[in-house]
């Protein structure tokens, strides 16, 4: 089976679901978070900070799927014809990435611990998390840090991703972007399946 | 005679009443207080740092325990200032006009487990609430421990915007425990 998959020059349907789903939401997660933390105290305040932390919990969980479907579903080989450093650059870049989705869902979590804010999974009180940590304001302070350099890290890799992956399909011209897009058709599906 | 000797047997057992139960206070920094409340789901415990109290009871007579808490509303901490800021606004403590929150009891009656439940009026915001409180006592050398925990409605004292309705959960648990150190 995985083999079938690895000689395919097209990412998984789950992959490229599960890829996208994290793209949407980082975006939309980032986005919150930068708006929400200059608003005034109000409930709807709390309430953006709680979708901003479900959603969070939310990437934490499909990153993990993700990873099981990584290491049991290679992915495609690399298009033929690239330099050797845009491959390696590339494959650490991607590694960056999958670092950065576990890593600052984690921060999130810890940060919400310290500062003594359990997170309950869309406020279903029986999905509260434990707390990683105990409540400690000094701690709070320094994982906001952590989990804000995490955030500029990951918005300047995913813009490079981003980048990379639309100069491969308007200047190189070559199917790296389109094995990744859920609608771009599979251009020898009689060979897999 | 009578009456002389009434007032005398009075006199004697006021006298040993205060020998052994005698009133006193308690100690803050032994002491917590803290109210556990609910916003979106999202349990938040913060403590009330500032309070005084005293506290009579004879352990052989329950009954008669007495206690009286004043507990300093703005004192109370969420651990970051916008939300002590809002906590404090006439919606929620009106600090300003009511400084001083009273808990008072007055009589142990013993429950299950050789814990005890006390009969309070808790004095919030302008409003009195009669509250049956649960108590466990532990007592040693170092003095006695008076702990438990009761769930209040914060509406019943007119604490909450309405703005907030959604958000912050009416049911409030109060924690307490209060050290009242040994005479010597």
């Amino acid at each position: 089976m995985s083999n079938l998959r690895a000689a395919s020059d097209r990412y998984t349907a789950t992959a490229i679901t599960l890829h996208w789903l994290i793209a949407g939401l980082i975006v939309g997660g980032f986005a919150m978070g930068l708006y929400m933390t200059g608003l005034k105290l109000s409930p709807d305040k709390l309430k953006l900070y709680s979708w901003h932390k479900w959603s969070g919990m939310t990437v934490l969980a499909l990153a993990a799927l993700r990873i099981v479907w990584r290491w049991t579903h290679p992915a495609p080989p690399p298009l033929p014809g690239q330099p050797r450093w845009q491959l390696q650059a590339a494959h650490y870049a991607h590694l960056a990435l999958y670092v950065l989705i576990v890593a600052i869902p984690l921060s999130g979590w810890l940060y919400s611990s310290a500062s003594g804010y359990p997170v309950v999974y869309f406020g279903i009180k029986a999905l509260q998390l434990p707390d990683l940590v105990a409540k400690n304001k000094e701690l709070a302070k320094s994982l906001k840090e952590v989990h804000e350099i995490l955030n500029w890290t990951m918005a300047a890799l995913v813009t490079v991703h981003a980048g990379a992956a639309v100069k491969h399909h308007l200047i190189d011209r070559d199917g790296t972007l389109a094995r990744m897009l859920p609608w771009a058709r599979r251009p020898n599906t009689a060979k897999s399946t | 005679m009578k009456l002389i000797h009434a007032a005398l047997a009075t006199a004697l057992f006021s006298i040993s009443g205060s020998l052994f139960a005698a009133e006193r206070a308690i100690d803050p920094a032994k002491s917590t207080i803290t109210a556990v409340f609910t916003q979106i789901g999202v349990p938040v415990e913060a403590p009330f740092t500032k309070f005084t109290g005293r506290v009579n009871h004879d352990p052989a007579k329950p009954a008669d325990a007495k206690a009286v808490l004043d507990i300093d509303t703005a004192s109370f901490d969420i651990g970051d200032d916008d939300y002590n800021a809002e906590v404090r606004k006439p919606e929620w403590f009106d600090t300003a006009k009511y400084p001083k929150a009273t808990f008072t009891a007055t009589g142990l009656t013993p429950a299950a487990n050789g814990s005890f439940t006390a009969a309070g009026k808790l004095s919030l915001k302008g409003r009195t609430a009669e509250l049956k409180v649960p108590v466990t006592v532990k007592a040693d050398a170092a003095g006695s421990s008076y702990s438990g925990k009761l769930i209040i409605s914060r509406k019943a004292f007119s604490i909450g915007d309405p703005a907030w309705e959604d958000t912050v959960e009416d049911t409030v648990t109060i924690q307490f425990r209060i050290f009242v150190p040994a005479a010597r």
